[in-house]
C-alpha cells in the first residue's frame, strides 16, 4: 500500500527578474497517518515553500512546479486549482506562525471558523457555531461560548494560536501542516501548544508536518526528520537517526550551534562558518561546500558535482560526497565527543 | 583614542564587596507607564512594567535577564541605559546616580554604556553606509581618532569579523548575521564599559546565532566588557551568563549565579520555565515530566496582588495572595522571592499534590 502522503522529487522554482529562484529543488518524503514529520532548516532553506506547495498555494502564481505529490492516492501537482481548493481545509489544513496576521482582524474568531466549516459542510449557521464553540473548547480556550464572539486582537498570543489550531482542525483534516507554530510564543505557552498538538494528533490520527528551525521542538514531536539546506533535502531519517547518528556536516553544524539545557554547558558553541546561500545563487556542486569544514576531503567534487541523496542504512538518507564509513568515523571520533565534552 | 575620565566611585555600604565595585547598581527601580483616557487624558491606571527591582552588575561579568514577553526585561534594559527615565528608585553607574540625570549631562556617560538591539533590520539606517553607521558614535561624541575615522571603523569591522573593505556598502547588502555584527561594531566604537544586549541573537538563524554568541564572548575577553544580556531563550542565557536574573511581571523572582540557578532553581516559576524548554533529545521525551503552567502571563496593567505568580503557581496557598514574598538570600548568592521555594537548603519542601521535580538536567 502506498503511504498516505508521498512527495516525490518536488521542485518549486520561481522565475524572477534576477534569475530563477530554486526555492525547492527536489524534495522527497512520505508520511503515514498518525505520524509526525519535522522539517528543519534555516531561513531560505525552502521549508515553508515546500509546505505551501503541498497545499497547492503556489498554483497560478507564476511558480514552476514539478514532481509528484500523492495524498491518499490522489496526485495534486497536476490537479486543478478548484480541486485542490476543495481539499484544502477539509483534507489538509495549515497552522501558520503568526496567528495575528493569519486571521482576519474584522471578523470574530467564531465567524472565521464557521466560514471554513460551512464551505466544506452543508450545515446551518447555528450548527456551525455550535461546532466552532466545541472546537474552541477542545483546544483549551476557557469559556468558548463567550470567546467565540471575540475578535482576534482580544486574544493573547497563546489563545490566538489555539484558535488557529481550532480553525485548522474544524473539518477534521487528515493532513495538518504547522509552519513554525510556536516560534512567536513564550516558552511556557509553547509547551502548552506542543502538548495540545500532540494530544490532538493522537485523537484525530492525522498526519502532521511540523516546520521549524528549533531542533528542540522537532525532537519533542517528530517521528521522522527532514533537514533542508538551499532548497534541497540534505538528510532524512528517523528522529533517532538525526539526533544520535547524524551523517551530514550541516546537521552536525546545527547540533553544534545550539546551546543545550540537558547537558553541561560547553565552553564554546561550534557554529557553522559563513551564512546560508541565496537561492538565486546557490553554490555549484554541493550547496553546502563553502561552509563545510570537510569539503576538501572530496577534492574538486564538492565544487563541481552535486551529491545525490543516498541511503546509508534503514531509510536514513544523506546527500554528501563523503562515504558513509568516513562520515560515521567523523561523527564518532570528532563531532560527538566535541558536542558532549564541556 | 581618548579615555573618558572616571570619577572616584563612592562605596555602597549596603552591598558586601564581591568582585570589587559594582559597575552598575540598581535599587528599587520602577517604571510605571500612565494609562490615560478621555479628552483630558485623565490617568486611569498605570502599566507597572518594572516594579521595584534591585541588582548589581560587576565589572567583567555577564548578567542574564530572562523572562517571558511583558515581564519588563526590555524596559529594564532601557531604564539602565536611561533611554527611559525611571519613575522610582535609583540607578547608579560607576557610583554616580544617573536616575534623573539630564540628557546633556548623560551624553558623556553614554560612551561607557551602549546597547545592542534585537532587530538588525530596523536598528540600522538603510540610507547610511556601514562606514557612516559605525563611525557615527565618533562624530556624535566628538572623539578624535588617531588615524582618522575611516581607519577606526575598518578596525572595528575587522574586530567583529566583517570585511573592512565593505566600508562603503549599505545595510541591505548584508545578511541578518552580518547586520548584527555591524550593530555590534557600532556599539564597540567608543570602547564602552557596559553593554546592554537586548535579545542580541533571537532574530538570527541557529548557525548564525552561535557565531554571534561566540563573538560576544570573544569580545568580552578581549576588551574586558561587562554585559547585561536580555533574552527569552534560557539555553542561550545559560551559555553566556555568569549570573542570571529571572523576571516575572516587573519583578525579579530569582537571581543567582548560573550554576545554582540552572541546577537548583528555587522559584516555582523558574522551575516551570526550565521544564518548558524543549529538549533536543527524542529518546528522553517519553520519560520527561513537565510542569504545565496553565494560562498566560497576567496583564501588567492589573497584576495579581502579593506574589504575582500565585495565579499560575501549583504551590500557591493563602499567604501567597496576601503577603508579597521578599527577595531573600536562601543560599550564598542565590536570592528568591517565594514563600514555598523548591530546592531550598534547610527549609522543608512542601510539594503540592501530583507535581514532581522537573527533569532539567
Amino acid at each position: 500500500m502506498s503511504p498516505f502522503l508521498d512527495v516525490k522529487d518536488l521542485k518549486i522554482h520561481f522565475p524572477t527578474d534576477d534569475g530563477l529562484v530554486r526555492s525547492v529543488d527536489g524534495v522527497t518524503f512520505s508520511l503515514e497517518r498518525g505520524k509526525t514529520l519535522g522539517i528543519v532548516g534555516e531561513s531560505g532553506s525552502g521549508k515553508s515553500v515546500t509546505s505551501l506547495g503541498i497545499l497547492g498555494l503556489h498554483k497560478g502564481r507564476g511558480a514552476n512546479i514539478s514532481g509528484e505529490i500523492w495524498l491518499d492516492g490522489e496526485e495534486l501537482v497536476g490537479a486543478s486549482q478548484e480541486h485542490v481548493r476543495g481539499l484544502r481545509g477539509k483534507k489538509m489544513a495549515m497552522i501558520f506562525q503568526d496567528p495575528l496576521s493569519a486571521m482576519h482582524p474584522f471578523y470574530t474568531v467564531g465567524d472565521q471558523i464557521i466560514e471554513a466549516y460551512r464551505i466544506h459542510n452543508k450545515v446551518s449557521k447555528a450548527v456551525a457555531k455550535k461546532h466552532a464553540i466545541d472546537m474552541l473548547g477542545r483546544v483549551g480556550i476557557p469559556e468558548p461560548g463567550r470567546r467565540v464572539d471575540s475578535y482576534p486582537h482580544e486574544f493573547s498570543g497563546g489563545m490566538r494560536q489555539r484558535a488557529m489550531i481550532a480553525m485548522a482542525l474544524s473539518c477534521d483534516p487528515e493532513l495538518l501542516i504547522a509552519d513554525e507554530p510556536t516560534t512567536a510564543l513564550d516558552v511556557t505557552v509553547q509547551a502548552q501548544i506542543l502538548d495540545l498538538m500532540r494530544d490532538l494528533q493522537r485523537e484525530f490520527d492525522s498526519a502532521l508536518i511540523i516546520i521549524t528551525h528549533d531542533l528542540g521542538v522537532v525532537a519533542e514531536l517528530s517521528d521522522d526528520i527532514l533537514v533542508m539546506y538551499g532548497g534541497k533535502c540534505i538528510e532524512y531519517g528517523s528522529a533517532d537517526d538525526i539526533f544520535y547518528r547524524p551523517e551530514h556536516p550541516y546537521t552536525w553544524g546545527l547540533l553544534g550551534s545550539m546551546p543545550r539545557l540537558d547537558r553541561e554547558p560547553t565552553e564554546r558553541l561550534l557554529p557553522i562558518k559563513g551564512s546560508p546561500p541565496s537561492l538565486i545563487n546557490v553554490p555549484p556542486g554541493c550547496a553546502f561546500h563553502p561552509r563545510c569544514p570537510y569539503a576538501e576531503r572530496t577534492g574538486d567534487k564538492a565544487r563541481t558535482v552535486a551529491p545525490a541523496l543516498a541511503e546509508t542504512e534503514g531509510g536514513h538518507l544523506v546527500r554528501c560526497h563523503m562515504s558513509p564509513a568516513e562520515r560515521r568515523a567523523l561523527w564518532e571520533n570528532e563531532i560527538k565527543p566535541a558536542l558532549e565534552t564541556p | 583614542m581618548t579615555e573618558p575620565q572616571t570619577q572616584p566611585a563612592t562605596q555602597d555600604a549596603t552591598q558586601p564587596a564581591r568582585q570589587g565595585e559594582p559597575l552598575l547598581s540598581v535599587r528599587d527601580m520602577e517604571k510605571h507607564f500612565p494609562v490615560t483616557k478621555g479628552l483630558f487624558q485623565r490617568q486611569v491606571g498605570a502599566v507597572k512594567a518594572v516594579d521595584g527591582i534591585s541588582f548589581d552588575v560587576y565589572k567583567g561579568e555577564t548578567l542574564g535577564l530572562v523572562g517571558e514577553s511583558g515581564c519588563g526585561k526590555s524596559t529594564t534594559g532601557r531604564l539602565v541605559t536611561r533611554l527611559l527615565e525611571p519613575t522610582g528608585g535609583q540607578v547608579m553607574f560607576e557610583g554616580r546616580d544617573i536616575t534623573h540625570m539630564s540628557q546633556g549631562r548623560l551624553r558623556p556617560l553614554r560612551r561607557d554604556m551602549q546597547m545592542i538591539f534585537q532587530d538588525p533590520y530596523s536598528s540600522l539606517n538603510p540610507r547610511h553606509t556601514v562606514g557612516a553607521i559605525v563611525g557615527a558614535p565618533f562624530r556624535i561624541q566628538g572623539v578624535q581618532t588617531e588615524h582618522g575615522v575611516k581607519k577606526a571603523v575598518q578596525d572595528l569591522l575587522e574586530l567583529v569579523g566583517l570585511n573592512p573593505e565593505h566600508y562603503n556598502r549599505y545595510p541591505h547588502e548584508f545578511s541578518g548575521g552580518q547586520r548584527q555584527r555591524i550593530g555590534i561594531a557600532r556599539t564597540l566604537a567608543l570602547k564602552p564599559k557596559l553593554i546592554i544586549a537586548d535579545e542580541p541573537v533571537s532574530a538570527l538563524d541557529v548557525s548564525i546565532q552561535a557565531q554571534v554568541v561566540n563573538l560576544l564572548e570573544d569580545l568580552q575577553n578581549e576588551l574586558d566588557l561587562t554585559y547585561v544580556v536580555i533574552a527569552h531563550d534560557l539555553s542561550v542565557v545559560r551559555h553566556i551568563s555568569d549570573r542570571v536574573a529571572v523576571m516575572y511581571l516587573g519583578k525579579i523572582v530569582e537571581i543567582a549565579d548560573r550554576k545554582s540557578l540552572y541546577a537548583t532553581p528555587m522559584h516555582p516559576y523558574t522551575n516551570a520555565l526550565l521544564s518548558a524548554v524543549p529538549v533536543p533529545d527524542p529518546r528522553g521525551r517519553a520519560g520527561r515530566e513537565r510542569i504545565r503552567l496553565t494560562g498566560d502571563v497576567p496583564s501588567p496593567l492589573n497584576p495579581p496582588p502579593a506574589c504575582r505568580f500565585h495565579t499560575r503557581c501549583w504551590k500557591a496557598q493563602e499567604i501567597c495572595k496576601k503577603v508579597e514574598p521578599p527577595l531573600a538570600e536562601l543560599a550564598s548568592g542565590h536570592r528568591v522571592a517565594c514563600h514555598f521555594p523548591e530546592n531550598a537548603p534547610g527549609t522543608p519542601d512542601v510539594p503540592a499534590a501530583g507535581k514532581d521535580e522537573p527533569v532539567t538536567a
